[in-house]
């Protein structure tokens, strides 16, 4: 028999804590689709995800009628369109993405993922094609999402396609200045990169997946937070316990909900991402756990080692909760999508240097953050290079969104709506590296022996 | 199977009443109820089965919705299994 306690645990974690799924995404291989002709392809690549995905929305509508938890995102990853489409022009690319935003429309979901290209040990002449189509094809569409894996901890990292990466960020902010460079919140430059991610901007469907498969992330940054402030003042080792605990009980209900889609769909059943998935919401925010720890504003001294044991908490609550897990699973620090993070940037105490340090603990990495709109390319590369060696050294996945928003300063702020929030503009060194960025080639992989 | 029906809202008279007739008609026998009024604000949880149910589930959870709209309370209709699935291992 079930208890009222527990019947009241869950409900106030839904109506009072935010405890949502963030996404359901189903990932689905367009391998089939591959085609000489780029109207064929176009024509495949719409028919096999409208018809794959066809009953997503309304399955996941009714899971979250049956469970009464809300499902906030209903997405598809595609299989990396730069592999089907090596005979595709720049211009066949922006119409590739022009079609899977319309397959995206029809559908009804909310993002498209997997505008994408795995370049870490080098870019194939169809990676570069795609990767010069990506500021119009961000541009002119919606929901369409794209990745770029420039790194790896076995391959390196690829300074060359990082230097083009920085021209491909200010090209599709410039082209999306009137909507405050918004092109860029779908752009992400990855080490590291993992094949079954369900969340955006980086989701894509890898080549080691099968046909099609469901992923779930879930979202419990403000059943974390109120956890914690329940807690009191107990020391560490009580605190990673009622944040395990926590964790467990959130990946359950992830596990549910995948499991449930998977049965109902048939398809697969991929993974449970357990990250914790902030939103702009108040009440759900990851920098909010970190000062309910009791860190002033995250952003100072403490912040990252209480992220450190934050992450490794969750991941160990999550770990039992669910037969499969993988993709992300850590948590978000996006300062956009965050309440307390938007707070704590605004007061000035969250920094770029103090959240790339944070990314070493966590996933993803700087993410969601807005910058002056004249950053220098260099500048740019150099932040992404940064970000990808602490990838590559740490042997974990390490991710890049920088939104260099067009006309705006340090100080000012953009809006995205929605998701995706509302950033402050966020100071960059007034220092450069154009010689470094200039030297091209690749950066070898680490040594994983004679650690230190 | 069951399922966990809460109901919360002003006080008024024949809130049980309705709900339970609702449960009734579509075939839903309740099993606990545990109730409760403070400065009239009525908060009531309901266990019931859902074995005999004559409609689909997801229809029985827009009707209780609707009933609650109709009422001015707020009734949501929840499956078992996000309980079980939480709270036990």
């Amino acid at each position: 028999m079930i208890n009222m306690t527990d019947i009241l645990e869950t409900i106030n974690m839904i109506r009072e804590e935010n405890l949502d799924i963030r996404t359901v995404t189903m990932g689905i291989s367009l391998i089939d689709c591959v085609s000489d002709d780029g109207d064929r392809l176009c024509g495949k690549v719409y028919d096999k995800i409208t018809k794959s995905a066809e009953r997503l929305v309304s399955t996941a509508c009714d899971i979250e009628k049956q469970y009464g938890i809300p499902i906030i995102n209903k997405r598809v990853s595609v299989t990396p369109v730069s592999l089907i489409s090596g005979a595709c022009s720049p211009d066949g690319f922006v119409k590739l993405a022009h079609t899977l935003d319309r397959a995206a429309k029809t559908l009804g979901i909310d993002f498209i993922g997997g505008f994408g290209a795995l370049v870490q040990k080098g870019t194939g002449a169809s990676a570069a094609r795609l990767i010069d189509a990506i500021p119009q094809a961000l541009a002119e569409t919606k929901k369409v999402c794209s990745s770029v894996n420039v790194a790896s901890t076995k391959a390196g990292i690829n300074m060359d396609a990082i230097a083009k990466m920085g021209g491909v960020i200010k090209h599709t902010a410039q082209l999306t200045r009137e909507r405050d460079s918004i092109g860029c919140a779908k752009l992400v430059v990855f080490a590291n990169v993992p094949e079954d991610n369900p969340f955006m901007a980086g989701a894509f469907h890898g080549m080691g997946e099968p046909e099609t498969v469901i992923n779930v992330g879930v979202s419990g940054s403000g059943v974390v937070a109120s956890a914690v402030k329940r807690a009191g003042n107990c020391d560490f080792s009580a605190l990673a316990d009622i944040i395990k605990k926590t964790a467990f009980k959130i990946t359950r209900v992830g596990q549910l909900v995948a499991g449930e889609a998977s049965r109902r769909l048939g398809v697969p059943l991929g993974i449970v991402d357990l990250s914790l998935a902030p939103t702009p919401a108040i009440g759900d925010s990851v920098a909010r756990i970190i000062e309910g720890m009791g860190v002033d504003v995250c952003g100072a001294p403490g912040t990252t080692a209480a992220l450190a044991m934050l992450n490794d908490a969750v991941k160990k609550g999550g770990v039992m909760a669910s037969s499969s897990v993988g993709g992300l699973s850590g948590a978000f620090i996006p300062v956009s999508e965050d309440e307390g993070m938007i707070a704590a940037a605004e007061r000035g105490a969250l920094s770029l240097e103090k959240l790339e340090a944070m990314t070493a603990v966590c996933s993803v990495g700087l993410d969601m953050i807005a910058i002056p709109g004249d950053t220098p390319e260099d500048v740019i590369c150099g932040i992404i290079a940064d970000e990808m060696s602490i990838g590559v050294a740490n042997n974990k996945t390490t991710a890049v969104r920088l939104i260099p928003a067009c006309g705006k300063s340090a100080g000012d702020s953009v809006t995205f709506g929605g998701l995706l929030g509302y950033a402050p503009v966020m100071r960059v060194s007034p220092f450069g590296c154009a010689s470094f960025v200039a030297r091209g080639g690749t950066i070898p992989a680490p040594i994983h022996s004679l650690k230190n | 199977m069951k399922a966990v029906i809460t109901v919360t809202g002003r006080d008024s008279m024949g809130i049980i009443a309705r709900v339970s007739t609702s449960c009734a008609e579509c075939g839903v026998n309740i099993m606990d109820i545990s109730q409760s009024v403070l400065h009239e604000y009525f908060a009531m949880i309901m266990l019931v089965d859902i074995d005999k149910l004559t409609i689909p589930f997801t229809d029985f959870v827009d009707r209780m919705a609707e009933l609650g709209h109709s009422s001015a309370l707020e009734i949501h209709t929840m499956h078992e299994d996000i309980f079980n699935s939480m709270h036990r291992i």
